[in-house]
């Protein structure tokens, strides 16, 4: 397969230009998407490629544009959102839930909804508690919604492909402290299927869970993971719902152990349904109870230490390695 | 800006008393919409009132009887509104609404069937049994629902207009809403998106003067609601929301410029719910002189007065109408109570396309 080594910024930029091209119905709406080329410029160069008709600046009315986008779902469009922050969204709560998920199924079928909402969502780099937080459990809660989180340059690009293309709406949480990393992705027609996760990294002790940013933060741990005595399986579900539970089962039933790590709280977090599936599905195959290692029962404070004192880190990974291993 | 001939029609009911002059009194514009609509089609949308009146009131009767469960939002009252407003426009057009949908359903021309079959909770319903009351949906008939969050629907139909701008088609969205939801954000929000980008998007406020047990003075700021047309640089229009011709004819006189040169227009039309806001609302906070005088100026008492001044309906020709229609929303709910439930796979059905 011919590669190319690109930014995560530049995947999800070549899967909107590559999906815009393929199909005129596809369009760009959001704050800042146009001229400003992108809060994050992940939307760069769209403006001047497809025109204001397609790539649409919108005042900052996240509840209304949402809607707008749903309706225009429900009429033969297949909008992209860009919320400039995954945090907005909360302010178009009403559209995403009680339209957006909601709509295909009380009109008995009628109206499925083509919608990506799609952003930058979890903590990044000090910027406090309102642009902070983790919304993957909140939208996988509701039947309707599709949640996908990429962690790599190629995941963001097979991935966000295969969610413009798909039929309902699907939340696409990227990540700011992401868009930087480069990775080799593959040229031409590429797409990954929703509802796969991956297998990152293959080891034998501990089976690692981890999307999002915590799955490089796993996966750039592996010198201090082989000086801590510990080869573990790293998976990454890459979509939160629908969960990829046969390849997290498979991995727990050959490492007998579990681990999940993610940059949400802990009460209600994806791990505690992540952790409900492994234990339904392979209880027997359990050597310890599964370890959960979160974000802490507080909002995200700005000083440096109380950010880095919330947050999940590699040391604490290892300690929940050593926990289910028994190395206590 | 409210035009002239908006002005004078601002209070529909207060000139008008027991006995009401009816062709004599109507304003040009109501004129000029009785000669455009002519005999057969003004008929027919008697017709529609009359269905939308009697249908609800079935629905009453069949809630009492626990046929219909959750909650029961009636149009009665209101039906001049509905049946005006989409006689004037085309099927390919889209409608929205909120949660009192019934009314726009029958008068988008959805069958009684459907629309009773929903409500009973049926397979054969219009929305398959799976949305009820609220949310009714039509495909064919582009009709986006049927939402229970008031002023949910506004961005949606916004959308919709949006999708007519984006493919270049003559299209317009028709969004209606209550007065209540006049103060949700989502209709300010929606307005300025609709004015900035010169959408075919038309608000029409469907003021029937309270907000659940709210009175609109006590929720909404401005006596006049087409005063927040300007705050979005858009036009705003009052229409008598008890009169069918002035409601065919604001349309029919704003779809005239913008099937071609579209932009959004804001319609207050003023009207009353004869009903509660709800099934369960005795509407004590309203009162009886007031609903009596809503009853005295009665949309379809109205026509039907002008039906025969014009000699274009008579005594005879209304109880056949009026037999008929009975009888179409007896068959409605014989085929509500026949139908089947949905089966029990429904449930799983449709959560993801």
């Amino acid at each position: 397969m011919d590669l190319q080594t690109i930014t995560m910024r530049e995947a999800l930029n070549q899967a909107m230009v590559e999906e815009m091209e393929r199909d005129p119905n596809v369009f760009l709406i959001g704050e800042e998407v146009g001229a400003y080329n992108g809060a994050y410029k992940v939307s760069l160069g769209m403006l001047d490629r497809f025109g204001p008709l397609r790539v649409v600046d919108t005042p900052i009315s996240e509840n209304g544009f949402t809607g707008l986008a749903v309706g225009a779902a429900m009429t033969g469009l297949r909008p992209i959102v860009e919320f400039m922050s995954l945090n907005f969204s909360l302010v178009a709560m009403d559209q995403v839930v009680s339209n957006a998920a909601k709509t295909y199924y009380m009109s008995g079928g009628q109206f499925p909804i083509p919608l990506v909402m799609r952003g930058p969502g979890g903590p990044a780099a000090r910027v406090a508690a309102q642009h902070s937080n983790s919304l993957e459990s909140l939208y996988a809660y509701f039947p309707g919604l599709k949640v996908v989180m990429p962690s790599t340059p190629a995941d963001a690009k097979g991935l966000l492909k295969s969610a413009i293309r798909d039929n309902g709406p699907v939340v696409f949480i990227e990540n700011e402290m992401l868009y930087g990393i480069s990775g080799p992705v593959p040229k031409g027609e590429f797409t990954l299927p929703l509802g796969v996760a991956e297998v990152k990294k293959s080891g034998a002790d501990v089976t690692i869970v981890a999307h999002s940013r915590m799955s490089p933060l796993v996966l750039g741990a592996l010198a201090e993971f082989a000086q801590a005595g510990i080869d573990p399986e790293i998976v990454d579900p890459r979509t939160i719902k629908p969960l990829d539970i046969e390849t997290l089962a498979a991995s727990v039933r050959k490492t007998h152990r579990a681990v999940i790590v993610e940059e949400g709280h802990r009460f209600a977090g994806v791990g505690a349904e992540i952790a409900d599936r492994i234990y339904t599905a392979c209880f027997d195959d359990l050597d310890a109870p599964i370890v959960r290692v979160t974000h802490s029962e507080n909002p995200l404070p700005y000083a440096r230490n109380l950010e880095a004192a919330s947050l999940p880190n590699v040391e604490q990974v290892i300690r929940a390695c050593k926990a289910v291993l028994y190395r206590g | 800006m409210p035009t002239p001939a908006a002005k004078s029609t601002q209070k529909p009911a207060a000139s008008a008393g027991k006995v009401m002059p009816t062709l004599s009194a109507l304003t040009p514009r109501q004129r000029r919409a009785l000669e455009h609509i002519g005999q057969d089609k003004l008929v027919g949308m008697y017709r529609t009132m009359v269905l939308i009146r009697s249908f609800e009131q079935r629905c009453e009767q069949m809630y009492q009887q626990r046929k219909i469960g959750g909650f029961l939002h009636l149009y009665m009252g209101q039906e001049a509104l509905g049946v005006g407003f989409l006689a004037a426009i085309r099927p390919d057009d889209y409608v929205v609404t909120s949660y009192r949908d019934h009314g726009l359903a029958l008068a988008r021309g959805i069958p009684a069937q459907a629309c009773m079959a929903e409500l009973f909770g049926k397979v054969t319903g219009v929305s398959r049994g799976k949305g009820g009351s609220m949310h009714f949906f039509s495909k064919e008939k582009n009709l986006l629902g049927g939402h229970g969050i008031v002023g949910g629907q506004i961005p949606v139909g916004t959308g919709a207009a949006f999708t007519a701008k984006y493919k270049g088609t003559d299209q317009v969205s028709l969004i209606f809403l209550g007065d209540g939801a006049v103060a949700q954000g989502t209709f300010h929000e929606s307005l300025n998106m609709a004015s900035l980008w010169h959408l075919p998007a038309i608000y029409i406020i469907e003021n029937n003067q309270y907000g659940m047990g709210t009175a609109v003075s006590r929720a909404v700021a401005v006596r006049d609601m087409t005063l927040k047309a300007p705050g979005y640089a858009m036009e705003g229009i009052t229409a008598d929301g008890m009169n069918i011709l002035d409601c065919y004819a604001v349309m029919e006189d704003a779809l005239t410029q913008r099937r071609t040169a579209p932009s959004p227009l804001l319609i207050e039309a003023k009207t009353y719910r004869y009903r509660g806001h709800s099934i369960s609302d005795p509407a004590t906070y309203r009162k009886k002189e007031e609903v009596e005088h809503y009853h005295s100026v009665d949309p379809i008492g109205h026509l039907k007065r002008l039906l025969a001044e014009t000699g274009w309906l008579d005594e005879d020709g209304a109880k056949e109408i009026e037999s008929a229609v009975r009888k179409e929303v007896l068959d409605a709910v014989a085929f509500a109570e026949q139908s089947p439930e949905p089966d029990l796979s429904e449930r799983d059905l449709h959560v993801l396309p």
